[in-house]
């Protein structure tokens, strides 16, 4: 092998793998899109071209921007909760004494690394109708919760989905705001202060800007992550939530596609959220791409 | 930030820091403890502390049935094999973005960095189609295929990191003392590398098992479900009376694994997705 053609051999295997299992069925996908699944598809017959209907019934479906506005509200939320608690918790930390910081730190760690089904376990078994903790001790403290369900209504559905996203989410964001928070320089702190500003205004104007490019990085991820929640829908829905009223986006397409067959319509949608992902992500490969000039 | 606080300020932080325990670490323990309490306390009037009378049947309950095994040994393969090949390909790619400049080279880095975005849901239609018409659903090879596609931009991002980090004059120093440039790398380079190989591996361990999406649309057969899926259906209360015993018990045993893991790559999975910001 040449020089010249060594450094493309061995990227070869990573880029042949990537083209058959993500960059072919991108291209099917948006074929997909263009086609018609019926129930003559499901028995055999050929999917008929259906140009941009898919796409204008999914525009003109209510069903779908309801999902949309729940997802991206849903995803704000999410986003927006997990972040300010774990901003406060990394700029607490900083004050904590060394032994409760550490085991904080422990338990946040013990979240964080909890896979997504066994936490959706637990936590489902804590809102349990019969035999969880959460009605047993709202009953305690003097509501009556004996046999509440929380899954029924979609307001209380997301409250669970909410605190359990967010109870997963949190530690990242801790973890890399507080190893931000370490570099901002003392000495420049410490001259601010001398120079009279208040514990505020050291925040907004030496901190903030310090650790700024960080911030973005964990907003944008937040967003991006909140955006595609599934498992943790898909497992309470399960367990007993209404589908149609709580579906996000990705358990819509999954609906939609794998468990109703109209896999035309569902790649439209699929189409959808790529793009919204792609536009999301923008900001984020430009950042860490100026890192690499 | 290691500045003086006042007082008050560190005891109300303090108090904010137990809570943090608690509200994280309670979770983790009902698993656990339930997890040994026989079905009459689970299902008691008033929910006990701790298991003091504790049993292991709900592990021998997990242990014994079939289907956890089934499914154990489907995880375990889908597991193992994308974790290997995962970082058979990903460690090629690697050593070439880091130790050549071609062209094509920025194209790759930025489709990586594009495609580790892109969600599961926006292309887990079209890849059932494919994997249906390869033959491959319910099949560990497709679940694999899948898999390795979707850790593969983190994981050339982390190995690469680990390549640049060896000094290319080590490199060059085993040449000039008779090596040839396959020799000084597998000889120098690659010993040097051993560790960062070992996390990355860890890393898409942790993915692998833990993966739910993919999971639950290429196994539908459910003779063929993977532990997180089988977990799933297990909860299904409707079908018949839920044994939350044996639910926390299978838990805690998908969980162990990976809290282990975890502990060991946890500082780089800080430090890998925002690597570039932190630095400015």
């Amino acid at each position: 092998m040449g020089r010249r053609s060594l450094p493309l051999g061995l990227v070869l295997p990573a880029v042949a793998l990537l083209a058959l299992a993500l960059g072919y069925p991108l291209v099917r996908q948006v074929v997909l899109s263009l086609q018609e699944f019926g129930l003559a598809q499901q028995f055999g017959a050929p999917p008929e071209w259906a140009g941009l209907g898919n796409y204008r019934d999914l525009l003109t479906d209510s069903g779908l921007w309801v999902v949309v506005l729940r997802t991206v509200a849903f995803c704000f939320v999410n986003a927006g909760l997990t972040f300010a608690i774990g901003l406060g918790l990394a700029l607490l930390m900083a004050r904590m004494s060394r032994p409760v910081r550490i085991l904080a730190q422990c338990g946040l760690l013990l979240a964080w690394a909890m896979p997504v089904v066994a936490a959706m376990t637990v936590w489902q078994f804590l809102f349990d109708t019969e035999y969880g903790v959460v009605n047993w001790l709202l009953t305690k403290a003097g509501g009556d919760f004996t046999g509440h369900g929380w899954l029924l209504e979609p307001w209380s559905f997301f409250l669970v989905a909410t605190i359990v996203v967010v109870w997963m989410s949190v530690p990242f964001v801790v973890f890399t705001l507080y190893a931000a928070l370490t570099q901002v320089p003392e000495d420049v702190l410490e001259a601010a202060e001398i120079d009279g500003a208040g514990t505020w205004q050291r925040f907004v104007h030496v901190v903030l800007p310090a650790i700024r490019p960080v911030l973005l990085v964990v907003i944008l991820l937040q967003v991006i992550w909140d955006l595609r929640v599934f498992t943790q829908i898909y497992t309470l829905q399960k367990a007993g939530g209404v589908s149609k009223d709580t579906n996000l986006l990705g358990t819509y397409i999954y609906t939609l596609g794998i468990k109703g067959g109209d896999f035309g319509t569902a790649a439209a949608a699929a189409m959808f959220m790529l793009v919204l992902t792609i536009v999301l992500t923008a900001p984020y490969v430009r950042l860490m791409l100026k890192q690499e000039d | 930030m290691a500045r003086r606080t006042p007082a008050p300020v560190r005891v109300g932080a303090d108090l904010v820091g137990i809570l943090v325990l608690l509200a994280c670490a309670f979770p983790v323990y009902w698993m656990v403890s339930r997890s040994f309490l026989p079905r009459n306390e689970i299902k008691g009037e008033d929910p006990v502390l701790f298991p003091w009378r504790g049993t292991l049947d709900n592990y021998r309950k997990i242990l014994g049935d079939a289907d956890f095994a089934d499914a154990m040994v489907t995880s375990l393969s889908v597991t193992l094999l994308t974790v290997g090949v995962a970082i058979l390909f990903a460690f090629l790619a690697a050593v070439a973005v880091s130790r050549f400049r071609f062209r094509g080279r920025r194209t790759f880095i930025l489709t990586l960095l594009l495609i580790q975005m892109i969600p599961a849901e926006a292309l887990f239609i079209s890849q059932y189609k494919m994997l249906d018409g390869m033959g491959l659903l319910n099949s560990v090879i497709g679940l694999t295929l899948v898999y390795v596609a979707s850790v593969l931009p983190f994981t050339v991002w982390t190995l690469r990191g680990f390549v640049d980090g060896v000094p290319r004059d080590l490199e060059e120093a085993a040449m000039m003392d008779g090596c040839s440039r396959t020799q000084a790398f597998f000889r120098v380079t690659l010993p040097l590398l051993a560790p960062g190989l070992v996390a990355t591996g860890v890393f898409g361990f942790i993915q692998a098992w833990n993966e739910f999406t993919l999971a639950v649309v290429v196994m539908t057969d459910p003779a063929k479900e993977t532990l997180p899926v089988w977990l799933v259906a297990f909860t299904d209360a409707r079908s018949r009376g839920v044994d939350w015993g044996a639910i926390m018990a299978s838990s805690t045993l998908i969980t162990i694994p990976v809290i282990v893991f975890f502990l060991i790559v946890q500082r780089r999975m800080v430090s890998g997705l925002t690597a570039g910001a932190v630095k400015g």
